[in-house]
């Protein structure tokens, strides 16, 4: 083996490992070690402040509520997202014209730009003149505040998160769903198997791999939501709708607490570590592998 | 299947096209609608007299023009870019064995894990180090290369049968030409699914150009788009939807047109 053969592979790797380099690996470090000053981004000088930025951030209840709120946004668009895709795949898995029309037109949401879908909905649960308002309306309910009121907001930018997100997740389903090889449905509905049985114990399994990556996606999905925030309620009303990314993209840019807001991307990064590897030790055992 | 559950059914695939469809009839609606008309409730849906004029409203509030050409050249320089830096990465890494393999991958495995909305900030200070705020490098470079790229595609060099291989070079090819003239068309349909899902997210991205731009320079449509607030005042939905639909009409169209290539790209490729 010449010299040349030995340094191709990484001649061929490298102009990819440079890119990540620079503008993932070493940020990430750069980022840590940030969040141990005082800083502004104008004065020259950076002041090494310890931990300090980390317990300012703690026994923040501003930050506090943006933990909590980035939390229950998490769990419910995950939760909702998931779930309902699952029904609406179980519901959706034919090969027939209209059913291919259908799954065509709840997956649209997810090709279109975030600004649109944010500017759409903003619209549309508009307080006063919104099209959700008349929907809720022809069932018999009264006006409802939407993004304006911090008992609707976050539920609000739910919606619009699972409205965007469910048609891939059915269709990723339903791909789940006709990899499984038809002889085992078959030998369910000879052994007179109840479709609830059938479900739980034989497509539930089958389809684990699926939920766990649909799970996964969604979850770092939701952890980095920025768009519908900037767009639809600049984190308010009172701080209602404020997550992790805004709350770091706020404090950098409109504050200029450059070591502050390191220190919350250096949490969040903590919490989307321990989420991934939890999620890898408690997952990848009950998992069902083919 | 009994005729009422039938019924019932289709009654609930149309329940579920409106919910998806309705927002965008909503806002073909509005858009062409004056202002005291979206002011009407509970709405109405025709408008009385269509106003054609907010698009051109709604294109006047900034250059748009200038905006639809920063896209243009943002978007297919990163394309361009990431099909240089992931074609000849993903090749090693499913092709050669050599010292250090796993822990390149690695690297590629944790940018995969990391979301760029979580390492802006110290991006954005980098940048301004190299003076590359505010410039369309800026916007493309950090895009240069994508691990998701690099994981698809080697996956499919990882199944191309080895017989081929071997084949090729008992005929003396050069390893080059193997690889652009045999492995890389085998793998086109694999390229073809990244290209487009790399292409419409970059065209759609909203968040970088937001925060890596202070001025018109390198500006994209999603932030022109969302500049019409600015300038028209809050509540004036009409010209924004006519806006929205600068921005959403052009992705529909091609979508209508080719959506089962377009569905297939974005999900069954990601799942295998």
């Amino acid at each position: 083996m010449t010299l040349w053969h030995k340094l191709r592979p990484y001649s061929m790797v490298a102009p990819a490992i440079i890119v990540f380099s620079v503008f993932f690996i070493y940020p990430i470090f750069y980022m840590i070690y940030l969040s141990f000053f005082d800083w502004n981004f104008v004065s020259p000088t950076k002041s090494f402040v310890g931990i300090q930025n980390f317990v300012d951030l703690l026994t923040e209840p501003e930050f506090r509520q943006v933990l909590s709120n980035t939390t229950l946004y998490t769990i419910l668009t995950v939760t909702l997202t998931t779930g309902l895709s699952l029904l609406l795949a179980l519901w959706l898995n034919r090969g027939n014209f209209f059913y291919g029309i259908v799954q065509g037109a709840i997956f649209s949401p997810h090709i279109i730009s975030l600004v649109s879908i944010s500017l759409l909905w903003s619209w549309i649960m508009d307080p006063e003149y919104g099209l959700l308002n008349w929907v809720i309306g022809l069932f018999g309910f009264g006006k409802l505040q939407w993004l304006a009121h911090p008992s609707t907001s976050l539920i609000s930018l739910v919606i619009v998160a699972v409205w965007k997100g469910i048609g891939y997740n059915t269709l990723v389903f339903i791909a789940g769903l006709q990899s499984i090889p038809a002889d085992i449905y078959e030998a369910a509905s000879l052994d007179r198997s109840r479709p609830w049985t059938t479900f739980t114990k034989l497509i539930l399994p089958m389809l684990s791999p699926t939920i766990f990556f649909l799970v996964i996606i969604n979850m770092i999905g939701s952890f980095q939501v920025f768009e519908t925030i900037a767009i639809m309620t600049q984190g308010g009303p009172v701080n209602s709708t404020n997550t992790l990314v805004y709350y770091i993209y706020q404090y950098g840019f409109r504050f200029f607490k450059i070591g502050y807001a390191s220190a919350a991307g250096v949490i969040l990064l903590v919490i989307v570590g321990i989420l991934t590897i939890i999620y890898f030790k408690l997952l990848s055992n009950r998992v069902h592998y083919r | 299947m009994t005729l009422i559950l039938r019924l019932v059914n289709a009654a609930g695939l149309l329940l579920l096209v409106l919910i998806f469809a309705m927002p965008f009839v909503w806002m073909l609606s509005t858009s062409l609608k004056t202002l005291p008309e979206t002011m009407i409730f509970p709405p109405e849906w025709i408008p009385r007299h269509p106003v054609w004029k907010n698009y051109i409203d709604a294109w006047n509030t900034g250059p748009f023009l200038h905006y639809i050409m920063n896209s243009v050249i943002i978007s297919v320089s990163i394309l361009v870019l990431q099909m240089l830096t992931i074609i000849p990465a993903s090749y090693a890494f499913a092709r050669y064995k050599f010292a250090g393999s796993g822990f390149l991958f690695g690297v590629v495995m944790v940018t995969l894990m990391i979301p760029e909305q979580l390492i802006f900030l110290p991006v954005y200070l980098e940048l301004s180090t190299f003076k590359l705020l505010n410039t369309h490098l800026g916007l493309i470079l950090p895009f240069a290369s994508s691990a998701f790229g690099i994981f698809l595609l080697r996956q499919a060099f990882r199944q191309i049968s080895d017989e081929l291989l071997e084949a090729a070079r008992l005929d003396q090819a050069k390893e080059w030409k193997i690889i652009v003239r045999i492995m890389v068309p085998m793998v086109k349909p694999v390229l073809v699914t990244f290209a487009l899902f790399s292409f419409i997210a970059h065209w759609n991205d909203y968040f970088w150009p937001l925060v890596m731009t202070t001025n018109d320079v390198a500006r994209t449509l999603p932030i022109g788009i969302a500049k019409i607030r600015e300038v028209e005042g809050v509540g004036t939905w009409n010209i924004l939807m006519a806006g929205n639909l600068i921005l959403v009409a052009p992705i529909l169209a091609v979508f209508s047109l080719s959506q089962r290539h377009i569905i297939k790209a974005f999900v069954y490729n990601g799942v295998k």
